[in-house]
């Protein structure tokens, strides 16, 4: 009951002082921006705990966030072998490759028009489909083990980032072009000097999109069949086991893994492409 | 559009002609087997003869998946528990529903977003995140709990849609609210025009054309959430269950014509909202 | 950057400037052009007769859809002629494009956002081959005949659309190309950064002396830039006159304030009116 009471009233003071701090100057600092969110996240944690213990919430259902952090440094070993099972053999080897070959095909498709006619159309089909469920056929030809969850990767982020890879590439404009034209420039040195350089911003942000593709990818494939390690295999055997404080700890793993891993490529991005509009603050 | 006909064509043959010699060479391997077994000497065309034909082959032949999904819609009653169509309305009842939610919830948050600063400030930033947070690996769990709880089939499925649906609506509808620029916002504020009549006669319309786009990749993740979230339960039905099911007796084939199927779905659902965005930014005179 | 006095301190014409025994650089015959559009055909230059000679400054000036900028990008090689003949320096355009016999002014900067001022600079020079030493030179050589040394630096999108322009212009005259080709480069800035602009140009043109072809919308900057104007009229695209100009080749810009200057200007609009320029 204490903690029902407790939870609310916590929510509500906390409601309220971020309403407070919006509305005040220091909406606009640096420190603002990063409070507000901060103190929403924390007091979606405290409800929560507060909730699951004041309502008795079992914990087959539904564990408390304390109970989370203990099982997580309890399992710290486990966590961490999943880890790389899954995400750095995985996920980074079959995001690896895919980019590098959708970056080729892109630009064998920019070279060859009829290539990009065709391929533009099938490769933003082939996008939207449900890629996940070449997951079985993989695991099929591949076997258990990493190798079969990096495939899935590699299809995964294939399209996405050859879509985005072409439409990169095709973002010089005219003008630009026409300009290397009076200089005499040949494919390559117009590709090098001016297609690639303005085809970045669109290329980051395929490579954006394909990391979240890359770990739920790696993650789900895991699903259908893994070796006895694998952040996919640990959720789907713990839920088995009703021990739903792993499968969450498994899940800050892989937000954590999932946000690093975006933030490094909008690090990178933010260094490639710092001229682009939407860099410049 | 006619320019692009023939290489898309040409792409589509090329890929089953691949298709066609990787299967030869891929289901090769056990058709020797077998023929050493059994003391046989095979001849070349009768190993390519073979190769198309088997029942548990490691790349089904385009024909033979074709075959299946013939079989399992047309030929099966729609109330069979064989028939593709019956699996896949499943899924696609569960698409529709978490697709819907997670679309309205979505454009409600997204308005108060955009019109509460304390909201904006805290949660804007959690749904840009969430975005990089492979939600669908706690799929399992959501059914499993949910179930545990009495709710099964349907609703717990549909929740797992609406949540994968939901963000990119968020995101794409709040830029899109905010997309007119400030010369527009000016002009209505010349005309005394309150905040209702800025929403309903500029940000909405405005916010039109990034809502289709959201809704386009919304629906599509909708579809795999449905998917995914039948594979908890023993795989009893839809095509995710299919799927499984398939992967797990070995019918390479069942699997096929099962992600055949989903793939077509997808590409109809996606069509639909590229028909209906079509249609709509017609009518509204932002020509296309 | 040349100052009033450099300006008016040209007390005699360079040589070959403008005589009739200067070689023809440019040379149109009957030339024409069609376009095939969604909505039929347009001419978009039909019966173009012009010789441009070594050391002239000739302007192309007209309404829309004159063909001035479609002449500008045939001689360029960037458009194909239907009909007539077209030599650059005795050779077809194509062939003076690879020769790389000119440098080109779009009417956008067209800088490289990626790209510092003096590495945009560099760009045609790194296409062409030229050493790195040779690089280095030349693009401190025309930042400076542009004034804008200082913003070598710098990054195209920090600087504003008429220092841009301008090293856009540098751009093209880092290499040795005898002609220069500028489509309406002026054309997106104010007026007042244009005047200064077309007095820095005119001195670009006395000191370098290369043919200049330019296009433009504007009668009193085609007036006092140019030793020979071309005035154009569409539908389809023709001459409609084409004026030697009578003023000195030394001109502060107050010379837009004389007769002769007025007298002129008078001509070409009497030239568009007579193209129907000033009718719907």
């Amino acid at each position: 009951m204490i903690w029902t009471l407790f939870a609310l009233i916590f929510w509500a003071a906390a409601y309220w002082l971020n309403t407070k701090i919006a509305a005040s100057p220091l909406a606009e600092t640096r420190f603002g921006k990063f409070a507000v969110p901060m103190l929403f996240g924390i007091t979606l944690l405290v409800v929560w705990e507060g909730l699951v213990r004041g309502l008795d919430v079992p914990g087959v259902i539904l564990p408390p966030p304390s109970a989370i952090a203990v099982t997580f440094a309890q399992e710290l070993d486990i966590l961490r072998a999943d880890f790389i099972q899954t995400f750095v053999k995985g996920a980074l080897t079959g995001y690896l490759i895919g980019a590098m070959s959708a970056f080729a095909v892109a630009v064998a498709a920019d070279r060859y028009e009829f290539l990009r006619l065709g391929l533009l159309p099938v490769g933003s089909f082939m996008a939207a489909l449900p890629v996940i469920g070449t997951a079985p056929i993989l695991v099929m030809w591949f076997g258990f083990d990493w190798h079969s969850k990096a495939a899935v990767v590699v299809v995964m982020v294939f399209f996405p980032i050859l879509v985005n890879a072409v439409q990169g590439l095709r973002a010089s404009e005219p003008m630009q072009r026409d300009l290397m034209a009076t200089y005499a420039a040949g494919y390559w040195q117009t590709f090098w000097k001016l297609r690639l350089p303005a085809a970045m911003p669109f290329v980051f942000n395929g490579l954006k999109i394909a990391t979240t593709l890359a770990l739920i990818g790696a993650i789900v494939a895991e699903f259908f069949g893994s070796p006895i390690v694998g952040m996919g295999f640990r959720i789907s055997t713990s839920i088995g086991q009703l021990e739903l404080a792993m499968v969450w700890a498994e899940i800050v793993v892989a937000a954590l893994a999932g946000s690093a891993f975006y933030g490094l490529i909008a690090l990178a991005e933010r260094s490639t492409t710092f001229w682009h509009p939407s860099q410049r603050r | 559009m006619m320019r692009s006909l023939v290489p898309v064509l040409t792409v589509v043959m090329v890929i089953i002609g691949v298709w066609y010699v990787a299967a030869a060479w891929m289901n090769a391997t056990w058709t020797l087997q077998q023929a050493a077994r059994a003391e046989q000497q095979l001849s070349p065309v009768e190993v390519l003869q073979d190769t198309m034909v088997q029942k548990r082959p490691r790349l089904p032949a385009p024909h033979q998946v074709a075959v299946e999904l013939w079989e399992t819609t047309v030929e099966k009653k729609v109330t069979s528990k064989r028939s593709l169509i019956y699996h896949g309305w499943i899924t696609l009842s569960a698409t529709l529903l978490g697709f819907a939610i997670g679309t309205g919830l979505g454009i409600l948050l997204a308005v108060g977003i955009v019109y509460n600063r304390a909201m904006d400030m805290s949660v804007m930033p959690w749904a840009i995140a969430s975005q990089t947070i492979p939600i669908l690996a706690i799929a399992p769990m959501i059914i499993v709990v949910l179930n545990s709880i009495g709710l099964q089939g349907l609703v717990p499925k549909s929740i797992i849609s609406a949540y994968l649906s939901f963000f990119p609506v968020v995101v794409g509808m709040v830029k899109g609210l905010r997309s007119p620029d400030p010369m527009q916002l000016d002009l209505l504020k010349t005309y005394s025009a309150n905040g209702a009549q800025v929403f309903w006669q500029l940000r909405l319309p405005s916010s039109v054309p990034y809502l289709f786009t959201s809704l386009k990749v919304a629906i599509a993740a909708s579809l795999v959430g449905a998917i995914v979230g039948e594979l908890p339960t023993g795989a009893v039905a839809g095509l995710g269950a299919r799927l499984l099911a398939g992967s797990y007796y070995g019918q390479t084939v069942q699997i096929w014509s099962a992600l055949l199927a989903a793939a077509v779905l997808a590409a109809i659902l996606v069509g639909i909202v590229a028909l209906a965005e079509r249609i709509t930014l017609r009518r509204m005179g932002i020509a296309h | 950057m040349l100052n009033q006095a450099e300006i008016d301190g040209f007390a005699e014409p360079p040589q070959d400037r403008s005589v009739a025994t200067a070689p023809v650089v440019i040379g149109a015959e009957h030339l024409g052009l069609v376009f095939q559009t969604r909505d039929g055909i347009v001419e978009a230059l039909k019966d173009v007769n012009i010789e441009i000679r070594k050391g002239d400054f000739v302007s192309f000036i007209g309404p829309s859809g004159c063909g001035k900028t479609t002449f500008l990008r045939s001689v360029a090689g960037l458009e194909t002629p239907t009909s007539g003949q077209l030599t650059v320096n005795g050779m077809s355009p194509d062939e003076a494009r690879r020769a790389r016999a000119y440098g080109y002014v779009f009417q956008a900067a067209g800088l490289y956002p990626w790209r510092t001022l003096a590495r945009n600079v560099r760009l045609p020079l790194e296409i062409m081959g030229y050493s790195r030493a040779e690089q280095k030179e030349r693009v401190a050589r025309v930042l400076d005949l542009v004034g804008l040394s200082e913003f070598a630096k710098k990054y195209p999108w920090q600087l504003s659309g008429g220092m841009q322009q301008r090293a856009s212009i540098a751009r093209a005259l880092a290499f040795d190309a005898e002609i220069l080709l500028m489509d309406e480069p002026f054309g997106a800035l104010d007026e007042i950064v244009r005047d200064h602009l077309n007095e820095q140009l005119l001195a670009l043109w006395a000191r370098t002396g290369k043919t200049i072809g330019f296009v433009t919308h504007s009668i009193p900057e085609a007036v006092y830039l140019s030793t020979k104007i071309v005035v154009m009229s569409p539908r389809p695209g023709r001459i409609t006159d084409v004026i030697e100009s009578p003023l000195p080749p030394e001109r502060p810009l107050d010379i837009r304030d004389t007769p002769e200057f007025l007298t002129v200007a008078h001509r070409v609009r009497e030239g568009l009116r007579a193209g129907h320029a000033y009718e719907d």
